[in-house]
């Protein structure tokens, strides 16, 4: 979240689309219920009516998947808006000083780009080059060349926009970013947006209406989004979509605003942070590749193309660009090197790199994401395999292909609450356990009340908890495993050596100091960071060195402690000292980066440092001697207009270019999201573009041209086959339920939540329902082309046919928390989980698998009941 | 003074901690049940539910938006309680807060409570010959010796796990007031059909409902009343019972009232 749960009490506008909020974080429901209190308007888009929509002013149907094309005609109708607006009713609409000061919407783009539109294939910009025929893997690739400013280090600005002079398409830069972006969306008309999402045109018209009010400079409009916008083979640009919305609305940085990623679980935030994911370290920074045979060659490739951007023609003139900031010893160094200090301790050293080369590199191209890393294993490339907080056999994509895949592994270990489906794979239905030669050990981990640490949530608040209770059994904390196998692995590889020993054998650990276990507290003092010589914790990020004299295990967290010692995440004040009580509770734990609360928060101030809404104010100027009142500004300096010339910065500071950025080059599919079909679609054209489905001829057709087709193949045979509509004619879509949690091995061995909701359910709307001779309560089959589970139906009008280009479209829906393990099974063999029906492919940048859509089929199987 | 718990329909999400708290809180066991059709579960209070969250769905038609309704089904803590009427051993009680109490040592098992609740509330699975299985349960609103939350200063455990304030608990009178404002800028907000259920039912009860809708279409009991019969045992016969220990007749007489009340709870259904 670039705001907090609380923060969204501030909301006037609350867009709740791609999450079910209500049902799988009810506690955001505290605040959402009091933003509705002070007259906020609630909006759900979702093809499914939940009980988030039970609680909305306006419920929009879609299609699954049409994000794009739906937040593109909201784009499109604010543009239009504004266009047709006068130049004083347009900036009583909107904030058009936040739109052109503090945003790249008036800078200008190279004259070499090609538009979707205008390009040689409908909906692929120019530059693109498809992948060999029939491969599978990635679809294709861009050359970004022309996606840059056209001035790559002084980009100039469309004065008439600046001014807010225009009244005319054509007033403006034919390159002007605000004209690209009415160029590529142009086309996308509450006429389309009804035909190709099914939302009535009227419905739709209201929900752009109703948002687009959160512009008026003072007002707040929030998205709060989750694993249904992200889960598609566009997902990241689903959210690009929202990014361009919020900052066209003035959103960003504000109280009630920002775009809300609502995290599937209580540390998913900790864990990102902490470089769970495989293209990153801690804190975001890049992952070295094989390429990186030094330090100098590692920083010259992450800062390839990050030269400082000067925007011409706005009022400020200095981007801070905060990861290249101080060009001689930059940031990203300092984090680096003082991340290496920690791992490795008084072996890193100037003269080696500070230990630069015992990091693991990856293969530049390789895929090491969850669904790259099954294949990997269903190859045999990986195996063996720690499973740590996770649960793949239900939880991945495709599930009996990657269940079949762990079949590969010479051993498996498996660290959890209970024995899971996938320390149980080899005896799941349908198995043979003797033809399975794979060892498996299964750890009994503690569980979250019986061990102290922090976790960080949403809003990026690392909160401290402690331990309640002595774990029971053989149960172990995550970090005394950790520690313990650690240690171990170093012991062998000092005394047996093995393939580069000196990555683990040169690791500074000592989580224990002398005592018998390893000590959480300690574990969060290095990743805070500490002057290596004194040992004193450091309270910033500011204090970091490049010269081996600091270690932070990660910088995001440098400044938790302070210079005392004492872990503020620790810290309880239940007095929320914000200016006007807006809610930030800066004395309730701590957050990152520096305890700011709302990031981005120099664009909630105009350029003299006044907060454009008066009534929620995050900061507020208050003198050249008093500085910044309320959170913690996102850089000290002076506001815009109160600074000298060469030193008037920019709200956004961790761009190179200081203003936010409508137009980005750094996605794989383009500067601008464009509509694209999931992989599996229920249509035979792109109905924005007539692109047809042509992915068999190994073009992207109309699917995102560069997301991930996965290949799962064991044994001559194909585990992720391609449904079409003729077999599999009715839209799949997978979620969860408020009475179980992920994979379900919290909640499918809790008797008071199995009884709210014993058995796993497939949903589908009463016209297919009656068209399939199927009553609620019947058990039913779902199927797709890469396996079926049965359920019990519930048939409902909360979900309702959507008529999609004249044709009826159908949605079914699955819960994918059941299984073969626990308390609380499936109906089929399988286990019944939703994701058995899931195809192994993802996104075009983060390979986040698709779960959110796919064709399936649905039939009657027999009569359900006691 | 007079207590109550307040239920804004318009602010529950149906999330149902209420119904595991209620479960977590009481000691009460998870009940085996199967999925109906409904995400709702289990299909009915028992001695072992006393709380269950009922989901209705209505509309979803062109002219008529989708609605999905979520209603508390539980004791409604009457100020005239025909449970405590008809009680003969008085088990069940009014405390000085309102809230009707349940003693259960002195509970005979005799289920006159369960046919009498004009709400039908309350369970029992006890063999009124053997004594064998639950005594009357129903919810006490956390008042059940060694388990009180309320004397000990604590809110109800519902009210407690409520993530939305959709539930509070405080003194009837206040929570009243805000109860009828928020009605009332329903009704002047496109909800004309806004009711406050629970402030003059059955002599007011100590469970309100902020409805946004009417208690029919959140399938409440209209105009709830307490069976003449009721009254007549508590007035009139308990009385004289006392009196004549050992009368035969009477026992006839209940037996007339309690088949009455079974048909006439048959017909209401």
């Amino acid at each position: 979240m670039t705001n907090h749960w609380i923060d969204l009490r501030n909301s006037d506008r609350i867009m709740i689309i791609g999450s079910n909020a209500a049902e799988n974080h009810p506690i955001s429901f505290k605040w959402v219920t009091a933003a509705k209190e002070r007259g906020a308007k609630l909006i759900s888009v979702d093809p499914r009516f939940t009980r988030t929509s039970s609680k909305a002013d306006i419920y929009a149907p879609m299609r699954s998947g049409c994000d794009i094309t739906f937040i593109g005609g909201m784009i499109r109708y604010i543009l239009d808006d504004m266009q047709k607006s006068s130049p004083s009713e347009r900036a009583e609409k909107y904030n058009m000083t936040y739109v052109t000061q503090y945003t790249n919407a008036a800078l200008i783009i190279n004259n070499s780009f090609e538009g979707a539109l205008e390009s040689t294939h409908p909906g692929l910009f120019g530059g693109y080059t498809a992948s060999k025929n029939g491969t599978p893997g990635i679809l294709g690739s861009y050359n970004k060349s022309t996606w840059n400013y056209a001035d790559s280090t002084t980009p100039a600005s469309d004065p008439a926009l600046v001014n807010n002079t225009w009244t005319a398409w054509e007033d403006l830069d034919s390159k002007c970013v605000l004209r690209l972006l009415w160029e590529n969306y142009k086309d996308y008309t509450p006429e389309k947006v009804e035909e190709i999402t099914g939302c009535p045109k009227d419905k739709f018209l209201e929900v752009a209406q109703t948002y687009a009010e959160s512009g008026a400079p003072g007002k707040a409009g929030t998205i709060m989004y989750a694993m249904g916008t992200t889960q598609h083979t566009y997902g990241t640009q689903n959210i690009r979509g929202y990014a361009i919305l919020q900052l066209l609305l003035g959103n960003i940085g504000i109280a009630g605003g920002g775009i809300n990623a609502l995290r599937g679980t209580s540390n998913v935030q900790g864990s990102t942070d902490m470089c769970l994911l495989s293209h990153i370290l801690p804190g975001y920074l890049q992952v070295p590749i094989h390429t990186d045979q030094s330090l100098d060659d590692y920083i010259a490739r992450a800062k390839k193309g990050k030269d400082f951007i000067t925007p011409q023609g706005l009022a400020g003139d200095k981007s801070a660009s905060w990861w290249w900031y101080n060009d001689a010893d930059p940031n990203y160094k300092k984090y680096l090197v003082s991340m290496l200090k920690a791992w490795y301790g008084d072996n890193a050293t100037a003269a080696n790199d500070f230990g630069f080369n015992y990091l693991p590199k990856v293969t530049s191209g390789d895929d090491y994401t969850h669904i790259g890393t099954f294949e990997a294993v269903a190859a045999g490339i990986v195996k063996g395999m720690l499973v740590w907080g996770q649960n793949p056999a239900v939880g991945g994509p495709d599930s009996e292909g990657e269940r079949k895949a762990l079949e590969k592994l010479d051993w498996l270990v498996v660290s959890d609450l209970f024995e899971t489906e996938t320390a149980a794979f080899w005896k799941r239905g349908g198995a043979n356990p003797g033809s399975i030669n794979t060892e498996v050990f299964l750890l009994p981990a503690a569980c979250s009340y019986e061990k102290q640490g922090s976790i960080s949530n949403s809003g990026r608040w690392a909160q401290w908890r402690w331990k309640a209770l002595e774990p029971i059994g053989q149960a172990k904390p995550d970090l005394e495993i950790v520690d313990e196998l650690a240690l171990k692995l170093k012991e062998l590889y000092t005394s047996e050596g093995g393939e580069f020993p000196e990555a683990i054998t040169k690791l500074f650990w000592d989580f224990r100091e002398g005592a018998a276990e390893a000590d959480p507290n300690i574990a969060a003092k290095e990743f805070n960071g500490y002057d290596w010589t004194t040992k004193t914790a450091l309270t910033s990020f500011g204090n970091l060195k490049s010269d081996g004299s600091t270690c932070s295990g990660n910088w995001l967290y440098c400044g938790m402690f302070d210079a005392n010692g004492n872990n503020k995440a620790k810290q309880h004040d239940p007095v929320d000292k914000s200016l006007n009580q807006i809610g930030l509770y800066s004395g309730w734990t701590w957050c990152w980066p520096i305890n700011r609360r709302i990031i981005y928060n120099r664009a909630s101030v105009d350029l003299d440092g006044e907060p454009w809404d008066k009534d929620h104010p995050v900061i507020k100027w208050t003198g050249s001697i008093t500085k910044w009142a309320g959170d913690i500004a996102d850089g000290g300096w002076n506001p815009i207009n109160l600074s000298a010339e060469g030193a008037k910065y920019l709200p956004f500071i961790m761009h190179r270019e200081g203003v936010g950025r409508i137009w980005g080059d750094g996605r794989a599919e383009g500067p601008l999201p464009v509509a694209y079909e999931p992989w599996e679609s229920p249509l035979e054209t792109n109905l924005l573009t007539g692109v047809e489905d042509t992915e068999a001829n190994g073009t992207p057709g109309f699917n995102d041209p560069c997301c991930y087709i996965g290949k799962m193949e064991m044994d001559g045979q194909v585990w992720n086959e391609r449904g079409t509509p003729d077999n599999y004619p009715y839209v799949g879509m997978t979620y969860r339920l408020t009475e179980h949690w992920q994979a379900g091995q919290m909640t499918r061995n809790l008797p008071w939540l199995i009884e709210l909701q014993p058995q796993p359910i497939a949903e589908l709307d009463p016209v297919l329902a009656s068209q399939k001779g199927i009553e609620s309560g019947d058990i039913v089959e779902v199927s797709t082309a890469r396996g079926s589970i049965d359920a019990v139906a519930i048939v409902t009008k909360r979900f309702q046919p959507l008529t999609i280009g004249g044709k009826t479209v159908h949605h079914v829906g699955v819960p994918w928390h059941w299984g073969y393990t626990g308390q609380c099974t499936g109906i089929s063999p399988n286990g019944s989980s939703g994701n058995v029906l899931t195809p192994h492919v993802g996104d075009a940048n983060t390979t986040i698998p698709e779960y959110k859509t796919f064709l399936c089929n649905i039939k009657y199987v027999r009569k359900g009941g006691e | 003074m007079a207590k109550a718990i307040l239920y804004d329909a318009t602010k529950c999400t149906g999330c149902r901690g209420c119904q595991v708290a209620c479960k977590n809180w009481n000691g009460l066991e998870a009940v085996e049940t199967y999925n109906w059709g409904s995400y709702e579960n289990p299909k009915d209070l028992s001695t072992q539910t006393w709380l269950k969250m009922r989901f209705i769905e209505k509309g979803g038609t062109e002219t008529d938006n989708m609605r999905w309704l979520f209603a508390r089904q539980s004791c409604m803590h009457c100020t005239d309680a025909a449970c405590v009427k008809v009680c003969p051993t008085g088990a069940l009680h009014i405390r000085t807060d309102g809230f009707v109490a349940l003693d259960k040592d002195k509970c005979t098992n005799c289920g006159y409570c369960v046919e009498f609740c004009p709400f039908s509330i309350p369970r029992l699975d006890a063999s009124l010959i053997s004594g064998i299985g639950d005594k009357a349960t129903k919810c006490t609103a956390c008042t059940t010796a060694g388990l009180n939350r309320i004397d000990n200063g604590y809110q109800p455990a519902c009210v407690n796990t409520c993530p939305t304030g959709a539930l509070t608990f405080g003194d009837r009178e206040t929570l009243l007031s805000a109860a009828q404002d928020k009605v009332a800028a329903l009704k002047s907000n496109s909800h004309p059909n806004a009711y406050l259920y629970g402030e003059n039912e059955v002599g007011g009860t100590h469970v309100l409902y902020i409805l946004d809708d009417t208690p029919k279409a959140y399938g409440l009991i209209e105009d709830p009343k307490v069976p003449a019969a009721a009254t007549a045992w508590q007035d009139i016969i308990k009385p004289l019972g006392y009196g004549i220990v050992g009368v035969v007749g009477l026992g006839l007489i209940l037996n007339i009232m309690v088949a009455r009340a079974r048909i006439i709870s048959r017909e209401e259904k």
